[in-house]
């Protein structure tokens, strides 16, 4: 068992855990920060998508112990003052998810794109986006709820 | 085909064994569970439940209740069934269809879903039957709530309760303004109506709440990731479980070294028969204590793709009862022979996963005897019944809850995970949790049916056609017989004995029934020298489906251009479930012959519309994840074992496989709302295989149309995607 500090959401946290132990377990199962999904466990899905330092992060093929030193953003941190982030309401204004399951990945690889690519196109959309899968087929609707956050007036990548 | 019978097959699909218990509640226990107010119960069911039920087996229908309806003295309202939100927006479409009979607002109502102890028994949610059997009974509660609150106004007030409204949530005199919210009728005490018989329904042309864009219930939780899907459920104390799986399928255990494993401090190991699994207090350790699991199997030689469909060709081992031809007219041989245009082709298509991106997942807990379990299914009734056959207890001993889970299309009926769970949990003392791997998910769960389809077909060359035979082995019934008017007709599904566990799919075996009947119609098409949406048309009447393709061809531009050997256009379409679906895609092949699907056109009617966003949104997921078995997705299987059990493997649709998509919907307000959650899959790959047709002039028939080079199916394809 290793122990170290993670700066999570804004929040020094101590954690004891094998050195290997993956951020998403550390996140889920020791932080109870469930927001964070299990998909398949090798960087192939995207449900596991955090921020470190602002870029976009697999937790599942993330060593927790590698993650200390960084500031880790995961969905539950987006909300400030309790008012969703730009790329949440988005989200919840064009519908963009069936069973929600891939969300939490999604908003937080958006919150990237737009942070560097505060306009992007359609393309550049899809070629960022396309480590994240949607089951259920909502690809459309997400598109439409990056371009609809990235007119934000609030604009998207503020936290 | 009868809707019964279908849904009969559909459950005989199913690769587990009915359990059949019923237990009846005693409604004063279940008044219990309530404050004050009016407790309104659905009975004489008989109608419903013929439907929403099962009456084989020796399972007792529900003739108690089927469902039931409270509001509460302070006027909110909870509705309690036994269907399950598993992404197809059910929780919001039912909450409308209650508001809107109920005349209360929207946001008082709450709806209690999929947990065995609250809600009445069902059989499951699939078959596209949640729309059209759910939500006529709950509206039909619903309205008789109304009409009885009216009535206790009318009393009270000693007036005539046809001079009397209900409109948000209050009874109203219209003649001197007087008005009593429901919670004031109900005086707090606890009044139980239960209601038989015909209730006037609201006509969809007068809905203000049905029938409108209402946002997913509690969306703001999916969008923060404060939902608790199955897998996040936490228990005091809980452990997490790890479950050995064995070699390849139809293994068997030689031996097996549990010392390493018992050696982890912390972790406990069970053997129970074959079930050798262990638990401890994180995942970390569970994990370790699992590689340290030495056992040695006896895996059978087993069949491959390679050999597949000669397999399924072949009659079962198992003497199965003949279950005769589903439709038989006219005589197919005296009216080949005297076609002037004879086809005889065959179509395959492969097993594929479900892959629902939230793995199969339990917590289980067991205090003072009584098992709870949180898991993802589509039927709860039948994960408890599982559970106590697995355990040998009571019903009353068991409760499943299934909190609104990360998808399942069709591929979580069953309730391993919650087995799983429940004997650690049994053998710890402690909550279990158990989340299968990615890798246990594409392995242990089950398939899509592979299936085989053989059609021959007889025409005149002014392109009326005269014959029509269809057999399909393994994949299934559904959608199996023909919308098209041909007076001589044999169509029957042979079951077969299938190499790999197999079950439920969205919309079953009407996408392989679509693919292979919607491309024969093209190529008799092209034999006959007509253009495929004009062939369809003079071969078909039923006004439903016509106006689908021609609310497509319309939106599509259709005739418009002439397909390219780089862009082809392709027309299919169909109906199942009491939904109408037509196709137009426009396909780009390049000159290393890549398949990009460029643009879908696609029409919807499913009689009148519960929530046009939902509907929007389920027709285009559909659309979306029809392209992965049209063009890329197929399970490889050797000896017993999966070969692409990853997604880096098994390739799903992304965001770069999305074409254009627009959805035409027809609001149909004089026809009862069907289902709409699964038909809209079977237009895309008989579009997309017709409009490869149309450009390059080589039929595909086989689904995957465009595999990766990897795949060893039976016929390699000459396209990639």
């Amino acid at each position: 068992m290793a122990d170290f500090v993670l700066k999570v959401n804004g929040t020094e946290l101590h954690v004891s855990a094998p050195a290997d132990e993956s951020l998403l377990f550390v996140l889920r199962d020791r932080l109870n920060l469930t927001g964070t999904k299990y998909g398949c466990g090798e960087g192939q899905c995207g449900a596991c998508t955090v921020l470190l330092d602002g870029q976009p992060a697999r937790s599942c093929i993330t060593p927790a112990s590698g993650a200390a030193g960084t500031n880790i953003t995961t969905i539950e941190g987006l909300e400030q003052n309790g008012q969703v982030s730009p790329v949440q309401q988005a989200f919840l204004e064009e519908g963009a998810f069936q069973c929600g399951y891939c969300t939490s990945g999604m908003v937080l690889s958006a919150t990237a794109l737009l942070r560097k690519t505060p306009h992007p196109t359609d393309e550049q959309i899809v070629a960022h986006m396309d480590g994240n899968i949607c089951r259920c087929g909502t690809y459309p609707r997400i598109i439409d709820a990056v371009k609809r956050a990235s007119q934000s007036p609030a604009k998207a990548g503020g936290q | 085909m009868k809707v019964r019978d279908a849904l009969l097959d559909e459950l005989a699909q199913h690769t587990i064994d009915d359990k059949p218990y019923w237990f009846r509640l005693d409604r004063r226990d279940f008044l219990k569970l309530f404050g004050g107010g009016l407790l309104v119960c659905l009975a004489d069911v008989s109608t419903w439940a013929q439907e929403s039920g099962r009456n084989f087996g020796g399972h007792e229908l529900p003739k108690d209740i089927a469902s039931w309806l409270h509001i509460a003295a302070d006027g909110r309202v909870t509705v309690f069934t036994g269907k399950v939100e598993v992404g197809q927006n059910i929780r919001t479409s039912l909450a409308q269809q209650v508001a809107e009979e109920l005349r209360v607002p929207f946001d008082t109502i709450t709806m209690v879903m999929g947990d065995t102890d609250l809600v009445p028994w069902d059989a499951g949610t699939f078959g596209s039957r949640t729309t059209p059997t759910m939500g006529p009974q709950l509206r039909t509660m619903a309205a008789a709530a109304r009409d009885m609150l009216i009535e206790t106004a009318a009393a009270r007030w000693k007036v005539d309760p046809a001079t009397l409204t209900a409109a948000d949530a209050k009874v109203t005199n219209p003649r001197n303004g007087h008005s009593l919210t429901y919670g004031e009728l109900t005086r707090g005490e606890k009044l139980m109506k239960t209601v038989s018989g015909e209730v006037a329904l609201t006509p969809a042309s007068d809905w203000k709440v049905a029938g409108t864009a209402v946002p997913k219930v509690n969306g703001r939780d999916f969008v923060t990731g404060k939902h608790k899907y199955p897998s996040d459920i936490v228990r005091p104390g809980m452990m997490f479980g790890k479950v050995l799986r064995p070699a390849g399928f139809n293994a068997t255990l030689v031996s097996v070294d549990t010392s390493g494993a018992e050696k982890i401090s912390g972790a406990k190991v069970v053997q129970d028969g074959n079930f050798i699994a262990v638990a401890a207090a994180d995942a970390s350790t569970a994990e370790s204590a699992l590689s340290a699991l030495r056992a040695t199997w006896n895996v059978p030689a087993q069949p491959s793709n390679k050999e597949l469909f000669a397999l399924l060709k072949q009659p079962p081992a198992t003497q199965q009862e003949d279950r005769g031809p589903e439709h038989v007219s006219g005589s197919v041989p005296q009216a080949m022979a005297s076609a002037l245009i004879q086809l005889h082709q065959q179509y395959t298509v492969q097993y594929i996963a479900h892959a629902p991106l939230e793995p199969r997942a339990a917590v289980a807990e067991w205090v003072s005897g009584k098992l709870t379990v949180w898991t993802g299914t589509q039927r709860p009734f039948g994960v408890r019944d599982e559970l106590m056959a697995a355990f040998h207890i009571p019903v009353e001993q068991v409760r499943v809850i299934q909190p609104d889970m990360g998808s399942g299309y069709g591929g979580k009926h069953t309730g391993e995970a919650a087995v799983e769970a429940a004997r650690l949990a049994k053998a710890t003392g402690k909550p279990v949790k158990v989340v299968w791997t990615r890798e246990e998910e594409f392995t242990w769960a089950y398939f899509r049916p592979a299936g085989l389809i053989e059609i021959s077909s007889g025409a005149q060359h002014d392109g009326t056609l005269v014959a029509w035979e269809h057999h399909n082995y393994n994949s299934g019934p559904a959608a199996i017989t023909t919308p098209y008017n041909v007076a001589n007709q044999l169509i029957q599904f042979h079951p077969a004995n299938s190499p790999l566990r197999q079950g439920s799919y969205r919309s079953l075996a009407a996408t392989a029934n679509h693919f292979a009947r919607e491309s024969h119609m093209d190529e008799v098409a092209h034999a006959v020298g007509m253009d495929p949406l004009e062939f369809r048309m003079k071969n078909l009447s039923d006004p439903r489906l016509r106006a689908v393709f021609q609310t497509a061809a319309e939106k599509f531009g259709w005739g418009g251009s002439k397909s390219t050997s780089q862009r082809g256009f392709g027309i299919a379409g169909g109906t199942d479930k009491g939904g109408y679906v037509a196709t137009c895609v426009e396909v780009e092949i390049n000159p290393d012959k890549k398949i990009k699907i460029r643009r879908v056109v696609q029409a919807w009617e499913s009689g009148a519309i519960v929530n046009p966003d939902g509907l929007r949104n389920q027709v285009g997921g559909a659309i979306v994840q029809a392209i992965g078995g049209a063009l890329f997705e197929s399970i490889q299987f050797a000896n017993g074992r999966i070969l692409n059990p990853h997604f880096a493997q098994y390739r799903v649709p992304r965001f770069s496989d999305t074409p254009q998509i627009e959805i035409v919907l027809i609001d149909r307000k004089d026809l009862p709302s069907a289902g709409a959650g699964e038909s809209g899959i079977v237009g895309l790959a008989p579009a997309v295989g017709n409009a490869i047709f149309a450009a390059t002039g080589t039929r595909l028939r086989n689904m995957p149309m465009a595999p990766p080079s990897a795949a060893s199916g039976e016929t390699v394809s000459m396209f990639r995607s």
